[in-house]
Parts: structure tokens; sequence; C-alpha cells
């Protein structure tokens, strides 16, 4: 709850190890919220967040640092440090002390992860207010694999992207996948590309999960919700 | 709509007492919230390799980056002093008098208060705004979902440059006060080197020296504690940004000047 206002209201949502669970729903529906609360960013007022059978809310400082060095977060709008270039970004993301002190180990680390998001080394030496928006998430990304996460949290990755970044975003998203086979939650509202990238999908709706399934079941999905969703979107894919 | 919200239907005491409430709760709760700032400072100092290089470059920012503003300030501080003494006492008391009025004037007073005013504006109003974008930006959360401790990568090396810093720019600033405060004495009311040297020594104390360190210190906590605090907790985008920022610097202003009257009554 956010004062009186209720955002998620009993929601029971798991991942299994090794998949890709794409969360859609309204904008405003507590998807990023629901995010937060798997990084330990926010507490819920009742109920559980388990990450491998441990409750974050109830974690000590040191052990919920240590969670979050096997979580890599990319954010909406990459959230890069203003006062940092690119490369002291990603650096930021090595989250085990040692390679962080070890500037051989951070320059291949970086190089790596830009490789990774196709971006060039030269942008490197950049700073974010030089960047574009689609680069910046980019970024966001790199700095979020940077510390070889085994988890990875995606919020709106491809919102504010034209079709062809978005789709672009979404093929780096299963590279990711392919190559470091972490276990993924993609917060979206786009139906497409989630289908495309996720093993299941999630609708959040009022503040619960509405449905569950493959792309296929939520294709032949009878609930109400879940059509005006789907069909919202193929009808905004139509105007397009 | 919600009847518990609903104040038209209230009677007018018990409006009259949520209207006084809610401030004195929200003041309190203010309070706590800074009170757990601290705390996350204090825990925050084992990490040094964090803090230490971050802090090194706020000195540099507000130390060297504030030198001249302080010293200017000062030096017209020290000669508005030297006038208005000059204008006051000339033909009433003996010269040398002047000298410790306005020695005295810069050192206790003068220096260390409008050095502290000045900061709160300049680097107060700095940190509120970077930190409070870092906020609604979400750059607190990222720093904290990579693992990493935003009171020692953020708070701590600010703070720790006003602690250091503005001590330092106050003796600069009193040194430049007394100094330009002399050079107009001598010019505009005549008085000799030797009368101006004879009276700030026959009325200084060595305490007025730590007397100025010391409101030099608690104004640079000042400085940095109050607009981290706000600027950490800003919300709601660029008008809460905008807010934070006013906020840091009115509250640490205000502050100042309270301290100022404490310092004042306790010490001396």
């Amino acid at each position: 709850m956010f004062g009186r206002h209720v955002v998620l209201d009993g929601v029971d949502f798991s991942v299994a190890d090794g998949q890709t669970v794409a969360l859609l729903g309204p904008s405003g529906s507590g998807k990023s919220v629901l995010l937060k609360h798997i990084i330990g960013l926010m507490r819920p007022d009742q109920g559980q967040v388990l990450v491998d059978g441990a409750s974050v809310p109830d974690l000590s400082r040191k052990a919920l640092a240590a969670l979050r060095g096997r979580i890599g977060y990319a954010f909406q709008t990459g959230a890069l440090f203003d006062s940092m270039s690119v490369y002291e970004n990603i650096r930021l993301g090595i989250t085990d002390e040692a390679n962080y002190r070890d500037q051989e180990f951070c320059r291949e680390r970086v190089s790596e992860c830009l490789r990774l998001v196709n971006l060039g080394e030269d942008v490197a030496r950049l700073m974010p207010a030089e960047l574009s928006g689609g680069m910046r998430k980019r970024v966001g990304i790199a700095r979020a694999i940077a510390g070889r996460p085994t988890y990875l949290l995606y919020d709106e990755p491809t919102s504010g992207l034209d079709p062809v970044n978005a789709d672009a975003m979404d093929a780096l998203i299963e590279r990711l996948q392919s190559e470091l086979h972490a276990t993924s939650v993609v917060v979206s509202h786009d139906v497409r590309g989630s289908f495309r990238v996720a093993d299941r999908i999630a609708l959040l709706h009022n503040g619960r999960i509405r449905a569950v399934g493959t792309a296929e079941e939520f294709m032949a999905a009878k609930d109400s919700v879940v059509r005006e969703f789907l069909e919202r979107d193929v009808q905004l894919a139509a105007e397009a | 709509m919600d009847p518990v919200t609903s104040t038209a239907e209230l009677p007018v005491p018990v409006n009259a007492a949520r209207a006084v409430a809610k401030p004195v709760l929200g003041a309190l709760e203010n309070v706590g919230r800074f009170g757990m700032m601290l705390l996350e400072l204090l825990r925050a100092l084992p990490e040094w390799r964090a803090w230490l290089p971050r802090a090194v470059e706020q000195c540099q920012q507000v130390g060297y980056g504030s030198l001249f503003i302080v010293v200017a300030t000062a030096g017209f501080a020290g000669a508005v002093a030297s006038l208005q003494a000059g204008y006051q006492f000339t033909g009433n008391i003996p010269k040398y008098i002047l000298g410790a009025v306005i020695s005295e004037s810069i050192i206790l007073e003068l220096g260390p208060v409008m050095t502290g005013l000045l900061l709160a504006g300049r680097i107060g109003a700095r940190y509120a705004a970077e930190l409070g974008t870092m906020r609604v930006t979400e750059q607190v959360d990222a720093l904290e979902s990579l693992g990493r401790n935003p009171a020692s990568h953020l708070l701590l090396p600010r703070i720790l440059a006003g602690l250091l810093m503005v001590p330092a720019l106050v003796v600069c600033a009193d040194a430049t006060g007394i100094v330009v405060g002399w050079l107009v004495a001598k010019s505009s009311i005549h008085i000799t080197n030797t009368d101006f040297v004879y009276g700030a020594q026959r009325f200084f104390r060595s305490f007025d020296l730590w007397y100025s360190v010391i409101k030099a210190e608690a104004f640079g906590a000042v400085v940095t504690m109050i607009p981290c605090y706000v600027g950490f907790e800003a919300k709601e985008g660029a008008e809460g940004v905008g807010r934070a920022t006013t906020t840091a610097v009115v509250s640490a202003c205000v502050v100042i000047l309270l301290l100022d009257m404490l310092l004042a009554k306790i010490l001396l």
C-alpha cells in the first residue's frame, strides 16, 4: 500500500529456475512495484517474498547485499549515474569486491558487456547525457549483467522505444537468455515482445495475478480481462 | 467519498486538532527519519573504500570550489564592518578599540555565519538537488540494487567534506575579513597599524578562535546533513526536487541562525 492506495493485493506469483516470465499489465498496475519487492527495494505490508527459499524482507544487511549481487536489475530509463561515464557505470555492476578492484578484469568485463548489448567500446568513455534513450537502456542492461547475475529483472525494457529498436531490444533479451541462462522476469506492457521472449506470461490486474500461462494458453484464454488486454494490443498494432 | 477523510462532517474542534496534529506528526516523523539517517552514516563508516575517494573529491569541490566566493564575501564583510564601526565610533572612543571591534566581530560572528549562510545556498542547494534528482530518477534504487550502500557512496562523502572543509573555509574567511577590514580602516578612518594591532590583541582571547571553529564545524554539519536528508527523501519528480532544494536551503539557514544564538548562549 502507498498511503491508502492499494497497489498489490494478494499477488501469488512464482518463477522456476532458468525460466523467463513476462509480467504484463496496464500502466499503474504495480508491475514495477512487484519487481522492486523481489530485490528488496520495497517491503510487503503482508505476505512473503522468497528468493531461493530465503525471505527477502527478513534478510540481514549482509545477506541482502549478497542476494543483490546475484540479481541484475535493468531499470526502465536505465537509471545510469549521471556523474559517471558509461565505463564507470558498468564497472559498478561488478558486485564482487575483489574483481571490482582489479582494473584489468574490469576493462575486460566492461568490454564484454558492451559487446553483449551490441554497443561499441567507444561508448565506454561517453557520459550518460550523451546517450540516446535506447543506448541508455542498453547500458543499464550491461550494468545489470556485469556481475554475471543468476537472476535478471527487466523493468519495461522496450517502453519509449520505436518499433525497430523495441524489436532489437527483444532480440537482445533473447540473446542474453541463451548466453547467460539467468532466471528472468520481464515487466512489460508490450504483448508481442513478451510472447517472443518469455516461457510464461502472467497478467497483473487490480493488484492480483489474473492469469498465468504460455503464450499459446494466453492467446486461447477465455478470461474477459485477458481477452480485452490482448485485443487492445491487436487493435493498436492494426492502427499503427 | 471516504467518510474517514471527509472533514466537512467533523466537528470544528476535531478539525482544529487534526490541523495541529498533522504538521506536528510530520515534524516528528522527519526527526525520526533524520535520526535513522545518522545511524546509517555511522554504520557506513567501516566502508572506507567506498566513501574515502568520494570524500576527497567532494572536499575538492567544497573547499577549493567555494574558496573564491567565501574569501570575496568575507572581504566585503570586513570592509563593511570597518566602515560602519568607523561611522559609529570615530571621535567617541580611542581608535585602537576599532581594531578590537573589527577583528572580534569577524572572528566571533561575521566569518562563520556569513560563510555558513553562503555555503547553505551554494553546496546545500547543490547536494539537495543532486540527491533529489538521483532519488526521483531511480539512481539511488539502482545503487542499492547493485548491493552498494547509498550512505557510504552518496551521503557520507558529502557530509565529511562539509565537516572538514567548512572550518577551513571559515578560517580563510576570518583572516580575509580582518585583513580587508584593517586596510579599509587605514584608508577611511586613518587608524595606524600600531593602534589596530594593539586593539585587536588587547581584547583577543585564544578561545575566540576555538569558538569560531566550533561554530564552523556545527554549520558544516548543518549545510550538509540537512540538504542530504531533504534531497534523499525527495519525491514527485522535478517539482519535488525543486521543493526539496528550497526546503534544504531555507531550513539550513534557519538552523544556522538558531545554532548561532544557542552557541553564543552556551559557550560565551
